[in-house]
């Protein structure tokens, strides 16, 4: 019973993983190569949600809603860096977080606007409803699975593309050394503007993708962005490969903290306080685990920049 | 004019402008909480600008210390001890002593891994706030009474309030200010600048960064102690992360120069969410492009708009 238990609570947290980790790729690349801190990525995780939503409910299917959402946060994403972001690549990081700040004001604003302020409910595509026999008598949901193996086949995608093709060297170049990539003669504005493009439909795919399991809702990637920044710290800043490890690993230790340690404490102390402490510090377990991390390795796990 | 005394005119007329508002039409109920609150949040917003425009280090866990020096005030409160003179200076040690604690393991590091050191352990304390049960848990706590001052229920009245908020702003900013011009203000500012010379010279910007968090701590726990009265109520939302961030905007908001950019902030940002909020019920969607307007076109933050206006007149 309690193998099971850990069994299910282990995928959810790698699936809680998975999306952390496309929210997370767009933001380390952004911060390595462009060196813009972007708290307006978490609202382009909500983007998606909401563009994914309403573009199925309108063509009636979930699969075209989610093909058409792709590029739809792209052109937000590319409208976004042409408008504000363009103009924030000179200044300090100060400058840039209070700009971000008041992009997320008025896109989560604009959603209320919209689509008003209770939660939109997607419902599961009908091709993936249901559950699967792990083992006997422990049924899984299809979709979260299927959220596992979408997101680790983009996983995949995103390597070829850093590794092994040109723009991906660019990017890598970028994130190792900026003033140098400029001064061998490559269009940086155009690499950002690419870059930029790219996290942003990352992003708003994982929002599209997570819609059915999530409640689709104003200032649902606030919460998303802050754990996607211990993410690329944790991984190291620029390193999609930091990233996607940190990524599962920030997903596992939330979601196994948060649901096993209320169980573990009652071993040492009475039900209604171990509820009480395991429930507060199976929270705290992932900020514990940064601040571990970054006072022995203050550049993270994987540093993508050099010198 | 001479640039030192140009620097005092604006907080002086600031000041003089608070401790008169009472008397220009502004003395109604909503509007004294108003401006208590801004003042409250200007000195919180003044200690975090201590460690990022002071010091040089950016934290995101600030409203942590802000919180603790409110939860202060609740479990004094639970135990009946409501006299200010030790609730306040409980609250400003309190928070202190976090400060210092957590500072001495933050302080390792600088830069991007600072912010988010100082995020994880604001994150500790806010979720150690909502776990205390007999302090009510995430629905907070409601106080008996506001604090007594020297046995007297001073701050219960709302122009006593409003003076006791405006005298500790008006004494922090001036300590600020002492601070920064003394030896060691030199030390914290030179290692801003450049730490590797700090150090040739033979300082260890250690010491002095870790002894100005402290002092940021207590004043953000002081700013708790008058928040927690303001209020009546404590909840663990006070010590969220999103608090740190609205008072990391503050402060870059009235810009890092002078201390003075922090408190305009927090005034200019509550007053502007006031006003825009009586306007629309969807005033962010004003607010935000406003605050990118102000990055994109106010370098200086809200201080250096004087300088800007006349630097723009004599090219212009």
């Amino acid at each position: 019973m309690t193998a099971q238990l850990l069994l299910v609570q282990a995928l959810n947290g790698l699936q809680f993983g998975i999306l952390l980790f496309l929210v997370a790729a767009g933001l380390t690349l952004v911060f390595g190569v462009m060196d813009v801190i972007n708290l307006a990525h978490g609202v382009q995780y909500m983007l998606g949600a909401y563009l994914g939503a309403s573009l199925a409910a309108a063509t009636g299917s979930f699969w075209l809603g989610l093909l058409l959402a792709l590029p739809a946060t792209l052109a937000c994403g590319l409208l976004l860096e042409l408008l504000v972001f363009r103009h924030l690549y000179d200044r300090d990081h100060l400058a840039q977080v209070l700009a971000t700040f008041g992009v997320i004001l008025t896109l989560n604003e604009a959603v209320t606007l919209l689509w008003g302020s209770a939660p939109l409910q997607v419902a599961t595509p009908a091709l993936l409803e249901g559950g699967v026999t792990l083992m006997p008598g422990l049924q899984y949901p299809l979709y979260r699975l299927a959220i596992l193996a979408a997101g680790l086949a983009t996983a995949g995608l995103l390597w070829l593309l850093v590794e092994h093709t040109r723009a991906g060297a660019l990017l890598r170049a970028g994130a190792s050394n900026r003033p140098m990539l400029a001064a061998l003669g490559v269009d940086t504005g155009r690499l950002f503007l690419l870059v930029f493009g790219l996290g942003a439909m990352l992003a708003g795919f994982a929002g599209a993708m997570a819609a059915p399991i999530l409640s689709v809702e104003p200032g649902m990637g606030d919460s998303v962005l802050i754990l996607a920044f211990v993410v690329i710290v944790i991984g190291g800043i620029g390193s999609v490969r930091g990233a996607f490890l940190a990524a599962l690993l920030v997903g596992l230790v939330e979601v196994l903290g948060r649901s096993l340690l209320p169980d573990l404490m009652r071993l040492v102390l009475a039900p209604s306080p171990a509820r009480q402490a395991g429930a507060s510090i199976g929270s705290m377990l992932v900020y514990i685990a940064m601040a571990l991390i970054l006072a022995v390795r203050p550049r993270g796990l994987f540093p993508a920049r050099a010198g | 004019m001479p640039a030192s005394r140009r620097a005092a005119t604006l907080p002086l007329l600031l000041f003089a402008l608070l401790a008169a508002a009472p008397f220009l039409g502004l003395g109604e109920g909503w509007m004294m909480t108003l401006l208590a609150r801004g003042m409250i949040l200007g000195l919180a917003a003044l200690s975090l600008w201590l460690v990022v425009g002071g010091a040089g280090l950016v934290s995101l866990g600030h409203a942590a210390m802000l919180g603790i020096g409110a939860y202060a005030v609740v479990a004094l409160d639970e135990a009946r001890i409501t006299e200010a003179l030790v609730v306040a200076p409980a609250a400003i040690g309190a928070a202190a002593l976090f400060a210092l604690l957590t500072g001495a393991v933050a302080l390792r590091t600088a830069g991007v891994p600072f912010i988010m050191i100082t995020l994880a352990f604001g994150q500790m304390a806010f979720f150690t706030a909502a776990s205390l049960a007999f302090y009510g848990g995430d629905d907070g706590y409601t106080l008996y009474a506001r604090s007594t001052l020297a046995g007297g229920r001073w701050l219960e009245n709302r122009l006593g309030f409003h003076y006791l908020c405006l005298a500790l702003l008006a004494g922090a900013f001036l300590f600020c200010h002492l601070l920064l011009a003394s030896r060691f203000g030199r030390v914290l500012r030179a290692a801003r600048e450049n730490p590797l010379r700090v150090q040739a010279v033979g300082f260890s910007p250690y010491p002095y960064r870790l002894l100005a968090y402290g002092i940021a701590g207590g004043m953000a726990g002081l700013a708790g102690f008058l928040l927690a009265n303001a209020t009546e109520f404590v909840a663990p939302s006070f010590l969220a992360w999103q608090r740190s961030g609205e008072l990391l905007f503050m402060v870059i908001l009235g810009g890092l120069g002078s201390p003075f950019g922090a408190v305009l902030g927090a005034l200019a940002l509550l007053l502007l969410e006031e006003g825009l909020g009586h306007l629309t019920p969807h005033w962010r969607l004003l607010l935000g492009p406003l605050l990118v307007l102000a990055v994109l076109f106010l370098r200086g933050g809200l201080v250096g708009l004087p300088a800007q206006l006349a630097g723009t007149r004599r090219h212009g």
